[in-house]
């Protein structure tokens, strides 16, 4: 691209700006023809080995069962409800795993610059063990080695109406009554209330310099109209309680012990990354910063809080942001150990039920792909949010 | 720039070979590679499992070794892939492998949608039970409420949800990628039951701790042919493999062991054995195979019933008794075509 244009030439195959449109023509050209050629010979090899194609298959009868479902589902639904119903349980445990991660990131980082010696040995043993130990194998340890460890379901650990057993955790279930639209709106009134609270607070800090515990009080609001609201639509919710039967406890909810697993397998694993980033992060920071909010009499939470963690966040968001897109990925493991997720359902039974390998492949690449743009987007619009304002 | 067109032009034309499926002719890759690539279980005794220093037995197992004995007159030129259940298909679809013989059923489906041909039938089987003694169960219908564990991608996942549903009972379905796993879930009390194939259910609990503890339920609540699979479209592999099967059944029938078939084929004085064994007629070319091809799977394989008391019989860990497996002749379904 070095050669320049000479001017007595004029010939536009001279010009550099024509012959790169050139190439770029040629290029795309040669992209969309191999690519017509390899999806059409495809299609022909396909054909050839009497192997259905299509998407047709979403709309018939799945015909399996699905352990987890937050939506109701049956054998008898589509493999088309299968997979939303998979969808749901990757996303579902992704992002509780990005925000139990990163609480435990947050809080094991901070630990190892702790000044107390034995938190600071404790939070390195962590981040070593797990961060260094196959995440698979971690699965399987608290899968197997933990489950091992609790009782069979006739001999469940009970605390009022909760149990405790192999076979997962059971609390009452909450069904809302008629009526129970008043307490979801004071709830939501009693979060509109905290904000405003929270505003004047902050406003009024900024005016006069007088401190008001917002937060606590907000908590405050929303507990007490939330309780009024309960009152006075007469106490709406009635529990499903679990119970003993011939096999299992039955009834109420359950947190199923393939869920718990993969979620503290997932969060743990990558919440030791995490720490590593976050202890990073405080440490690029100069500590001059640190010795000059201690010479305005800042106290040493506000120091952490005010001074030094948003300027580590810059550097700790754009690494933060790959872990997040390794556990959403690194969710697919759950398959291992019978969380029905994505590739177990759809990679796993919906492939190996139709044969149809390409499309179900597709799919899950789909999702993939998506969920990680998603996250890659929302970090990226964070970034931007944190970074350094010039003025 | 132009290096870099030249760099994805060469790329695009890899690609587009490697998207060109083999669809040649199996028998002619499998001779000019020396051997057979047969894919087969990660580990289901009697089926196909591998021995400390990494020798594969079974059932299926000597299914490959029989087409390998017929293509090549040597049973040993057979490498072996490990397959998941949800892997199996992909595997031979894509030419990964020559035959999959890993306890497969035979399933209208699977015949008709995934470009595949089932050949012949090396055992009869259908979905049951295991579950612990002290649970205190007589019958897979007082399992109302259980929970199941199972390996993910097999019929049986389809098996037990129609079980339950047609039996209107409720169930927890607990579905895992390996079945080691599945089996590991139900030892550690995940699980009340467990259900595979009975020969499976057999298999597996002789790898369980105490397999005294565990019993298989009466019920059997499907039909499981299993036999050795090949892609759809290529007729001439798959009557070589079917016929590896259907030799090995005939044999049985006709009293010809490993044992004893060279002195039969030295000796025999019946046109059939004769034509069985190569010494009349032109059976092998008919396949593209040797004359002796037949010969050589029972020399080395052996009959089928051989093959069924070397790895499944009474006298193994497994323990499974002949049953509907036996020849016609003896009262079960075991029935080949004449060789003529």
């Amino acid at each position: 691209m070095s050669d320049k244009t000479i001017p007595s030439n004029k010939s536009p195959l001279n010009d550099a700006g024509t012959r790169a449109l050139i190439f770029q023509i040629v290029l795309l050209a040669v992209v969309v023809f191999v690519g017509y050629y390899l999806f059409s010979n495809l299609q022909a090899n396909l054909a050839d080995q009497g192997i259905s194609t299509g998407f047709g298959f979403l709309n018939q009868p799945a015909g399996f069962p699905v352990l987890i479902h937050l939506i109701d589902y049956t054998e008898a639904d589509t493999y088309g409800r299968a997979f939303i119903v998979a969808l749901i349980n990757t996303v579902v445990i992704s992002l509780m795993g990005i925000v139990l991660a990163t609480v435990i990131g947050v809080v094991m980082g901070l630990a190892r610059l702790s000044n107390n010696w034995l938190v600071a040995r404790l939070a390195t043993v962590y981040v070593e063990t797990l961060r260094n130990i196959p995440l698979l194998l971690q699965m399987f340890f608290w899968y197997f080695a933990v489950l091992a460890t609790l009782p069979h379901p006739r001999n469940s650990i009970i605390f009022a109406d909760f149990f405790l057993n192999k076979r997962g955790i059971y609390s009452p279930n909450p069904i809302f009554q008629e009526g129970f639209g008043v307490v979801i709106a004071g709830f939501i009134l009693s979060i509109i209330a905290s904000i405003a609270l929270i505003v004047w607070a902050k406003k009024r800090q900024t005016r006069t310099g007088v401190w008001f515990p917002a937060y606590w009080a907000s908590l405050g609001v929303i507990a007490v109209i939330t309780f009024l609201a309960l009152a006075v639509s007469g106490f709406p919710i009635e529990f499903d309680l679990p119970q003993k039967s011939r096999f299992n406890v039955t009834g109420g909810m359950v947190l199923p012990p393939e869920f718990v697993a993969v979620l503290v397998a997932l969060s743990t694993y990558t919440g030791a990354f995490i720490a590593e980033i976050v202890r990073a992060g405080i440490l690029s920071v100069n500590w001059g910063q640190t010795e000059a909010a201690r010479s305005l009499g800042l106290k040493d939470s506000l120091t952490q809080r005010l001074i030094v963690l948003p300027q580590a966040l810059r550097v700790i968001i754009p690494p933060l942001t790959s872990q997040f897109l390794n556990l959403a990925k690194n969710s697919s493991l759950g398959a291992a150990i019978a969380y029905p997720e994505l590739v177990a359902v759809v990679m796993g039974t919906t492939l190996n039920q139709t044969g149809q390998a390409i499309e179900n492949i597709g799919l899950c690449m789909l999702v993939y792909g998506t969920l990680s743009l998603t996250i890659s987007i929302f970090m990226n619009w964070y970034n931007k949010k944190m970074s350094l304002m010039e003025r | 720039m132009k290096s870099n067109v030249g760099k994805l032009l060469s790329t695009a034309a890899i690609a587009a070979t490697l998207s060109t499926a083999a669809n040649a002719a199996t028998l002619d890759d499998v001779k000019s590679k020396g051997f057979i690539q047969c894919g087969v279980s990660q580990g289901v005794p009697g089926f196909s499992n591998a021995d400390s220093e990494g020798n594969w037995t079974g059932i299926d197992v000597d299914a490959c070794r029989a087409a390998a004995a017929a293509v090549f007159g040597d049973a040993q030129k057979v490498k072996f892939t490990p397959l998941s259940a949800k892997e199996r298909f992909t595997a031979l679809q894509s030419g990964e492998i020559d035959v999959l013989a890993r306890n497969t059923t035979w399933t209208y489906t699977r015949d008709s949608s995934l470009g595949l041909d089932f050949t012949a039938v090396n055992f009869y089987d259908g979905q049951g039970f295991m579950a612990r003694k002290d649970l205190g169960v007589e019958s897979a219908l007082d399992l109302d409420g259980a929970t199941v564990c199972t390996e993910q991608g097999t019929t049986t996942e389809l098996n037990m949800a129609d079980f339950f549903r047609k039996h209107k009972l409720s169930y927890v379905p607990v579905v895992v990628q390996k079945a080691d796993e599945a089996l590991a879930a139900y030892a550690s009390g995940r699980c009340d039951v467990f259900t595979t194939d009975k020969s499976g259910l057999a298999a597996h609990r002789s790898k369980l701790a105490n397999p005294a503890d565990h019993m298989i339920l009466p019920e059997t609540i499907s039909k499981e042919p299993l036999g050795p699979v090949v892609r759809h479209g290529d007729n001439q592999w798959k009557d070589i493999v079917t016929w590896a099967m259907f030799v090995q059944v005939n044999a049985e029938e006709m009293g010809i062991t490993s044992d004893n078939v060279s002195k039969i084929k030295s000796e025999t004085n019946d046109p059939g054995i004769a034509r069985l064994l190569g010494k009349e007629g032109d059976m092998g070319a008919q396949l593209g195979l040797p004359a002796d091809w037949a010969y050589n799977v029972i020399a080395q394989v052996g009959n089928y019933g051989e093959v069924f008391e070397r790895n499944v019989g009474p006298s193994t860990p497994v323990g499974l008794p002949r049953g509907i497996n036996n020849l016609w002749t003896e009262g079960g379904v075991m029935y080949a075509p004449p060789v003529r």
